[in-house]
């Protein structure tokens, strides 16, 4: 190492790597990962061995193959936040990087990076499963419409996002847990009881605004109530969270 | 290098850190005393950027730590050994610091035997270490980076009589090849064998700092009498105010010459007379944080 490079910030591509590594380098962050994986290969079990044969399709194994790590993936979003301060990790991660804001936005990109490789081993797994449905009798076509690959990640990246930004807004591993899973369903639940409220479910509730992405070709209208539930369930938690993060003392 | 000036941390309307100011250079080790809560710990989290002072700042070699763009190429940093994540491995731990500063994850090994952590020891996770085990390990993320400073809050924490000792010739030899240490303890005693300056905090306030020997040069007289109240008269006739201890002896700001000639003069009896050296600054150290003082003593003590 140089004298030059010793003393020049640390790159964002060296803190996305150390962010990655740590989602996976503790007993939870690997039993995690390893859960998600199996539930993967557990949905394709499941419509091989008892969904209709027109079901079984690569679009089909696909499709249901991704709900697994879009529960999961936002919860590992969460304990990458969360964990420096309940493991208080935070006093020597700030104390390497001393601009938090960097080690924030690593943190990002390593989610995005995670959602995007849960979807192609997603993508992987479902091709497996349809060359084995096509011998038991299922419908095996490979008919996937591109559309639905961008759309399905898109899914994938906004749910992850969101549970970071919820772990950066709580900073507490169990209630951010708790309020990422209760509180969009309360919503959910209130904008279907209170007629009043039906018209801002539509755009404000990100359980309804994002089933348009796991069908085919979403409208412009679509992706503007998505855009808008986005703001209010990623971007507000994201910046409050970035917020708390960098002024909350470390102790 | 390490500079401190006019640190001030408030909390609400406490003060925690009071007007704190402090030099340490290289080549030496610094000791930073003071009972706990006396605000050792925020001075040190506010040199490392982790704090926001209320006014003041501080400088490693120059620049705020928080310019400091990769701070563990040059200051290695240990403010609490358990403060890792306790599912991780000693060896992982290790490993994340190497890739965030930059370095070759293949020196790991050496540095976990240089601490005295072996192999096993590395592929444990955090939460089968005992305390003494993490303050090793922290020892090593510390000075991963081969930084020419250190900053060690509380480091003999946990360790066993061998371990301080030897931790003690390990920040020795680093500050005689050039490095600049500041080591925090709350007993006078850990740091004593080892530290060139002290800097002696109470109440937030630095109480007395200075060159170790010549406090404990300047650390007075110890002197017991056979009537106790005859020598208070006495040093007060003087116009020397000394301190008690418990065992009835005085701390007194004076030298055992003065004090014996006096004695003698006034025919009172003494038992005991001698300078108070390494104990007193012991006992110094003990009446300026101490337990059941009061203010007032303290304030005698310190003029």
């Amino acid at each position: 190492m140089s004298v030059l490079t010793e003393n020049r910030a640390v790159p964002l591509g060296r803190l996305t790597v150390v962010e990655l590594r740590k989602l996976a380098d503790t007993r939870a962050g690997f039993w995690l990962l390893l859960i998600i994986g199996l539930a993967t290969v557990g949905t394709s079990a499941i419509l091989l061995g008892w969904a209709e044969d027109a079901e079984q399709t690569f679009s089909g194994f696909f499709l249901f193959g991704l709900v697994p790590s879009a529960v999961l993936l936002p919860v590992l979003g969460i304990l990458s936040v969360t964990s420096e301060w309940s493991q208080r990790t935070a006093l020597t991660t700030f104390t390497l990087v001393p601009a938090r804001s960097r080690v924030m936005l690593a943190k990002l990109a390593a989610g995005v990076l995670i959602a995007i490789a849960a979807t192609v081993a997603t993508g992987l797994l479902a091709a497996v499963a349809n060359l084995i449905a096509g011998p038991l009798g299922g419908d095996a076509s490979w008919t996937l419409d591109s559309s639905l690959i961008w759309q399905s990640l898109l899914l994938q990246v906004i749910f992850v996002l969101m549970g970071i930004g919820f772990g950066a807004m709580l900073l507490n591993t169990p209630l951010a847990i708790v309020i990422y899973f209760a509180l969009p369903t309360v919503w959910t639940v209130i904008g279907e009881i209170v007629t009043k409220l039906a018209e801002a479910a539509k755009w404000l509730d990100l359980n309804v605004t994002s089933q348009a992405l796991s069908e085919a070709d979403a409208t412009g209208g679509e992706y503007a109530r998505l855009a808008v539930s986005t703001a209010l369930w990623v971007i507000v938690p994201l910046v409050f969270g970035f917020i708390r993060v960098l002024r909350r003392e470390v102790s | 290098m390490i500079e401190v000036e006019h640190l001030t941390k408030r909390y609400g309307g406490q003060l925690a850190v009071d007007d704190v100011s402090f030099t340490c250079e290289p080549g030496t080790v610094t000791g930073f005393l003071g009972p706990n809560g006396a605000g050792k710990s925020t001075t040190m989290r506010m040199i490392c950027g982790l704090t926001p002072p209320t006014s003041g700042g501080a400088t490693v070699d120059g620049v705020p730590y928080r310019r400091l763009g990769n701070p563990g190429r040059k200051v290695g940093v240990l403010l609490d050994a358990s403060a890792q994540h306790a599912g991780r491995t000693g060896r992982e731990i290790l490993a994340l610091a190497a890739i965030t500063m930059g370095l070759d994850t293949a020196r790991i090994p050496e540095r976990l035997a240089k601490v005295g952590l072996d192999k096993t020891a590395a592929r444990r996770r955090l939460r089968g270490y005992s305390l003494g085990m993490r303050q090793r390990l922290g020892l090593a993320y510390a000075m991963l980076g081969d930084p020419a400073v250190l900053i060690l809050d509380e480091p003999a924490n946990g360790l066993d009589p061998e371990g301080i000792f030897w931790m003690r010739g390990l920040l020795r030899g680093f500050a005689d090849r050039g490095g600049t240490v500041l080591l925090s303890s709350h007993l006078l005693r850990e740091v004593e064998a080892v530290a060139d300056r002290l800097v002696v905090i109470g109440n937030g306030r630095i109480l007395v700092q200075g060159g170790k020997d010549q406090l404990l040069g300047e650390a007075g007289t110890l002197v017991r009498a056979a009537d106790p109240a005859e020598l208070d008269s006495l040093l007060q006739s003087m116009g020397i105010t000394g301190s008690r201890s418990a065992d009835g002896s005085m701390l007194v700001p004076s030298d055992p010459q003065t004090i014996g000639k006096a004695a003698a003069a006034a025919g009172v009896v003494l038992l005991e007379l001698r300078p108070a050296g390494a104990g007193g600054l012991e006992e110094m150290f003990l009446r300026l944080t101490g337990n059941g003082h009061g203010d007032s003593k303290l304030e005698e003590v310190t003029r």
